[in-house]
């Protein structure tokens, strides 16, 4: 791996949901090519922070924020910034697998659809790519005319990564992408991301700390708002520098 | 067994046998319904009815056929109008309308979709008929849309909001644009209920009597002039059933079980489609 240098920094970004201060003040450098666990308990602003970094908040009535988020030295909330453009290049998968309910294939094929990545004539290359690497495509390379819904819910979260990488992103976000998936789908995902990190700077939001320290190469711990210690993987769950950070994952509270 | 066991199991078939007989009621009113129409419409029915226009007072034989391609073309027109107005609304209503113009909206509709057919006849009369001097099949169709945009904004928002916000959040970050969003992914989900509240919307509106008294008028030739009074079914069933020959009460059966045929069958595309539609899911 290269020199880690930083493609997304966060500057003093805070954010409200109306007059509930969700995030304070998070300065951070996410580093490229390398996956990023966000930890901390539920409600501690890992999920609000992720969503900021692709503008997913922006149709939420009444919430603002301050601080920056850039994306290669570029302000993502800089006016005349195109969302459309910045979610092509920072995709998304959710908690809970949510493929369209159209062929496996139509899923896959949306994002190049829509952002006219490709000449159409290459569109079944692409879909056959984003398949084979989400490691799906020796289970569904018969079945692409079957509706999304119909695979396993781990065949569907794999499908939701294939959609996303399907668009070529430089940067995928993972909201707890495991939580509703059993135990043997869940490392299949995470020997996934390990893979992907090469070609993509990976942020993945987990409740799972083993889940954190067996994939992630930097660690972000939030604890009610406040990103409250960041570092390699290593030194923040052998060496935390706060008390809190070394509570939470000895487990002395979660 | 106990005596509160016995009561219990007393009150459970008492109440069983209640229900059932209840149900046995309810159904009871269509199967009179449609076995009367059979009864003493099926008899009138044959090909001349179809193919044939109505002959003067007094004749027999003739058929219906200005109306039903009179019910056919109103009801079409109205169609046209209605279903881009009434989804459209429900679409906005759905995913645009948590404000205060959706509110209204939404006001509006209920209050519409509480009027009186009459009403909203003398509204296509006022409006359309008066103003260009004569009665036309196009202002029947303007009332029945006005019937039909209403109650199917409604149901289109109800159907809308049954997709999954997490759909929403999947084409948003592939960098949808709202409004694509919508109409690709979201209203396209929904289009099995969308279709389904059309049809049955359709339905409702073909068998509507009073709108079209004040607007299509009837016409007891046959006649393709939107821009001219036009006969319908139910428009045929009233003139037929309150006239004073026996030909014309027996054409009026024949005519309303026509008509009841016609929703049946609409019904049961509806259903089918919905049938289709939850197939696809699972």
């Amino acid at each position: 791996m290269n020199e880690t240098t930083a493609v997304l920094e966060s500057r003093a970004y805070i954010f409200w949901y109306g007059p509930a201060q969700a995030l304070h003040d998070i300065s951070c450098a996410i580093p490229t090519n390398a996956i990023t666990a966000l930890i901390g308990p539920s409600g501690c602003g890992k999920t609000t922070f992720l969503r900021s970094i692709n503008r997913m908040h922006d149709l939420t009535p009444g919430v603002r924020h301050s601080g920056d988020i850039q994306l290669d030295a570029e302000s993502i909330f800089a006016p005349g910034t195109d969302v459309v453009a910045l979610r092509q290049r920072v995709g998304m998968v959710f908690q809970r697998p949510n493929p369209f309910p159209k062929p496996v294939y139509d899923n896959v094929a949306y994002g190049p659809r829509l952002n006219v990545l490709a000449p159409p004539r290459e569109l079944p290359d692409r879909v056959e790519r984003a398949l084979r690497q989400a490691a799906l495509w020796d289970e569904v390379k018969d079945r692409l005319r079957e509706p999304g819904t119909a695979l396993s819910g781990g065949q569907q979260q794999r499908l939701c990564i294939a959609r996303a990488l399907a668009n070529e992103p430089e940067m995928l976000l993972l909201d707890e992408p495991c939580s509703a998936l059993d135990p043997i789908a869940t490392q299949r995902i995470e020997e996934l991301l390990v893979e992907l990190k090469q070609t993509y700077t990976i942020v993945i939001v987990t409740h799972n700390m083993q889940q954190a320290a067996r994939v992630s190469d930097y660690t972000g711990f939030f604890y009610v708002g406040h990103l409250v210690e960041f570092g390699t993987t290593q030194q923040v769950f052998t060496r935390p520098t706060d008390e809190r950070t070394e509570a939470y994952i000895t487990g002395r509270f979660g | 067994m106990t005596g509160r066991a016995l009561r219990r199991h007393i009150t459970s078939r008492v109440m069983t046998v209640l229900v059932i007989a209840l149900s046995f009621t309810a159904v009871l009113a269509l199967v009179l319904i449609l076995g009367n129409l059979v009864l003493k419409g099926a008899s009138s029915i044959d090909w001349a009815f179809f193919t044939k226009s109505p002959v003067p007072a007094g004749q027999s034989g003739g058929g219906v056929a200005n109306a039903i391609v009179g019910t056919g073309i109103i009801v079409g027109v109205a169609a046209l109008i209605g279903v881009p107005l009434g989804v459209g609304a429900g679409i906005y209503l759905a995913e645009y309308g948590s404000g205060r113009l959706g509110f209204l909206v939404r006001f509006v509709a209920d209050v519409l979709n509480g009027t009186p057919s009459i009403v909203i006849g003398i509204v296509g009369w006022t409006f359309i008929v008066k103003p260009s001097g004569h009665f036309s099949a196009l202002a029947g169709s303007v009332a029945l849309a006005i019937l039909m945009i209403p109650m199917l904004a409604r149901t289109t928002e109800e159907m809308v909001r049954l997709v999954p916000h997490s759909l929403r959040e999947a084409a948003l970050a592939l960098g949808y644009p709202r409004w694509r969003t919508s109409l690709k992914i979201v209203a396209r989900t929904a289009l099995g209920g969308i279709v389904t509240g059309c049809l049955v919307g359709i339905a409702r509106i073909a068998g509507e009597t009073a709108p079209l008294l004040f607007t299509a008028l009837g016409n007891l030739n046959f006649s393709v002039h939107v821009t001219q009074p036009m006969q319908a079914l139910s428009l045929q069933i009233y003139v037929y059933a309150t006239g004073p020959f026996e030909d014309w009460h027996r054409l009026a059966w024949a005519s309303a079980l026509v008509l009841m045929g016609l929703v049946l069958i609409i019904s049961l595309l509806a259903r089918w489609v919905t049938r289709q539609r939850y197939g696809s899911i699972r």
